[in-house]
């Protein structure tokens, strides 16, 4: 299984909603995907790394990521995504997941 | 002047057709399987009218492979009328030219074969028909000539025990033998007493016992260890925002996921809204396995099936309260009758769909895929004839804002038909579009309508990871479209929602997010299953429930 990886910045609102710690959620199990959530410090920008068997989707990647961002002003972050096969109802409920966790 | 006119020539032809069969049908009705070829050949003639019995579960195969073996040449043109074509050889005698002209209803695995038919001109399309439609056909314009029908047993006397896969056997062969027509049986076995007589003998004219069993598929057991968060997440949804909103008692889940998540959370997340005989009292279903937790929880005080499934008899054999059984104890499942339950005494169905359009139209069909429909248009539909009361369905209908423009001021419920489906399906295909597939497919197959599975204007619910659409609440069209919008996720057609009206329609209770609901999504894990595994399930049923093989991974 050939991997992709798509790469690409978010700039946050400017609402600065920021982590405190590092998060973990899901499984790259058949139709799910891990998200790790990582505070950084160097700009305030997110950061965003995906790991994906399935091509051809970059636009729709970002669509589900910067809805996320927009809805909860965050920045200053890097968000590593390994995908197997997830939907993108998956994939939002795995960043609100992880977010909550982070926040928790 | 008058002329002598004859008025039972039907029955004078079905007498000289089963004269030239005599040879082959021996005491108790009985004919040998190697004779059945020959059978066949006697009793049907070019041009008949043929039911092959086959509905998504039982089916009549060795007569439909019988049928394939007779000479084209000599039997031609027949004009099949039945629910189903999933065999290869339902299709197979289309391209030998044994039948021409194809009235069903669903297709199942065949769909592609069906679509490449009618357009290369093998299949001469009458309809595609939902159940209770095709069944009414049957004793109007399209009843049979002759029938071949399965059962499980029959005696020496050709009595049929057609027991807990009954299904559509008591429909066809009403229709058929009280208009002087054939009905053939093939039967797993033949025994010298049955466990009961679901068709007497003088119904039927011939029994084959089948060199080997009838097919029959699983068709409604789903595993609980590939319900995904996100189903757990829909089915949240469901059971808050409209199962508890609702109070809805009378219902029927469709085939799939969603369903099969709500009924393993009922138990848990169900109790904990306080829904316990609330809500799902009285049921619609075939047995569904994932049924079995909230069933042993005491949710449930009514199952009627269409047909049965595979693994369950004992369990439902144990639980005769619930379902509805024979002086034999096993299930008694009929389709035409589940239908008109399903059609006129339920509050609500809910099930799942490939493509819902921009204003709410559901299909599942594809653009090279004549699948047809299975129960969902019936259930998934406002029956119109329907006249009693019950409290859900009277509140689907008060909050109808434009009710009056139709009746004025009189009163008037509505079923709730609700749509459950993640914005993007299998492959990341997109279910909410802005033209279904079934335009296409119509073109393709030159169908006369594209085949939708239900209209917008019956479905009153849609549900998706985004929230529920309250489409019933919707006073006009804009107002319907702009909560499909809200509902559609990051498809193109969701990319169209305009943020300050989905926020207007949320403050108008016409669409609620999980947060609108106080849903939180964090809870939308497997640990909220009453049953993580089929193993689970058969610990629950006590050992009753017996999976097949291929679902046994332990």
């Amino acid at each position: 299984m050939s991997l992709e990886t798509i790469e690409f910045t978010v700039a946050g609102d400017g609402r600065s909603v920021s982590l405190s710690r590092r998060a973990h959620c899901g499984v790259v199990g058949s139709g799910d995907l891990e998200v790790l959530l990582e505070p950084k410090t160097a700009d305030a920008a997110v950061s965003v790394r995906i790991v994906t068997p399935v091509k051809g989707f970059d636009a729709l990647w970002k669509r589900v990521v910067e809805h996320f961002v927009a809805e909860t002003g965050l920045s200053g972050l890097s968000i590593d995504i390994n995908d197997n096969n997830a939907s993108p109802a998956i994939v939002a409920l795995r960043l609100r997941q992880a977010l909550a966790e982070a926040q928790g | 002047m008058k002329t002598e006119q004859r008025w039972d020539k039907l029955a004078a032809d079905t007498r000289q057709r089963l004269e030239a069969a005599s040879a082959y049908i021996g005491a108790g009705k009985r004919v040998k399987a190697e004779d059945t070829v020959a059978l066949l050949k006697a009793v049907i003639r070019s041009g008949d009218r043929v039911n092959i019995e086959g509905n998504n579960q039982k089916q009549a195969d060795f007569l439909a492979d019988c049928l394939n073996k007779v000479d084209p040449a000599e039997i031609h043109d027949l004009h099949m009328v039945q629910s189903c074509v999933p065999l290869a050889s339902h299709l197979d005698m289309f391209e030998r030219g044994i039948a021409k002209k194809l009235d069903f209803a669903f297709g199942g695995p065949q769909a592609g074969r069906v679509a490449k038919f009618i357009r290369e001109g093998k299949i001469q399309l009458g309809a595609i028909h939902t159940y209770l439609e095709l069944f009414g056909r049957y004793f109007l314009d399209l009843t049979p000539r002759v029938s071949l029908i399965c059962a499980y047993e029959a005696d020496r006397e050709g009595n049929l025990y057609t027991g807990f896969n009954t299904e559509d056997t008591p429909v066809i062969v009403e229709a058929t033998k009280f208009r002087q027509g054939i009905v053939i049986a093939q039967v797993n076995k033949i025994v010298d007493k049955l466990p009961r007589v679901d068709i007497p003998a003088d119904w039927v004219d011939a029994v084959v016992e089948s060199p080997k069993p009838f097919f029959i598929e699983p068709l409604f057991t789903r595993d609980p260890g590939l319900v995904t968060d996100n189903h757990i997440l829909l089915g949240m949804l469901a059971l808050k925002g409209i199962y508890a909103e609702y109070k809805v008692k009378r219902i029927n889940h469709g085939i799939g996921f969603l369903t099969s998540a709500i009924e393993l959370i009922l138990p848990t997340y169900g109790a904990e809204l306080g829904l316990k005989g609330e809500v799902c009292t009285h049921m619609v279903l075939n047995p569904h396995p994932t049924m079995i937790p909230a069933i042993e929880d005491g949710w449930v005080d009514t199952i009627h099936c269409f047909g049965g499934e595979l693994g369950m008899e004992d369990y439902v054999k144990a639980r005769s309260d619930i379902f509805f059984t024979g002086p034999d104890g096993s299930l008694r499942s009929n389709r035409a009758f589940a239908q008109t339950a399903g059609h006129y005494a339920l509050d609500m169905f809910i099930g799942g769909t490939l493509q819902i359009d921009e204003w709410g139209n559901s299909s599942t069909a594809t653009a090279n895929r004549v699948s047809g429909f299975g129960g969902a248009p019936n259930m998934g539909c406002d029956a119109k004839g329907r006249r009693h009361a019950t409290e859900s369905w009277l509140k689907c209908g008060q909050e109808v804002p434009h009710m009056a423009d139709q009746i004025g001021a009189m009163p008037r419920g509505k079923r709730l038909v609700v749509q459950g489906a993640e914005t993007f399906g299998e492959g990341r295909a997109p279910t909410f579009v802005e033209k279904l597939d079934a335009w296409q497919l119509a073109e393709n197959a030159g169908l006369d309508l594209p085949p939708v599975m239900i209209y917008g204007d019956d479905v009153t619910h849609i549900v998706t990871e985004e929230g529920v659409a309250y489409l019933n609440r919707a006073p006009d069209m804009a107002t319907r479209m702009a909560a499909i919008r809200a509902a559609a996720g990051y498809t193109e057609v969701g990319l169209k929602a305009d943020p300050a009206e989905t926020r207007r329609l949320r403050d108008a209770n016409i669409f609620k997010t999980p947060e609108d609901l106080g849903i939180d999504r964090n809870r939308a894990n497997r640990d909220l299953l009453a049953a993580r595994s089929m193993r689970d399930l058969v610990d629950i049923s006590g050992g009753l429930y017996n999976p097949p093989a291929r679902f046994r991974n332990w």
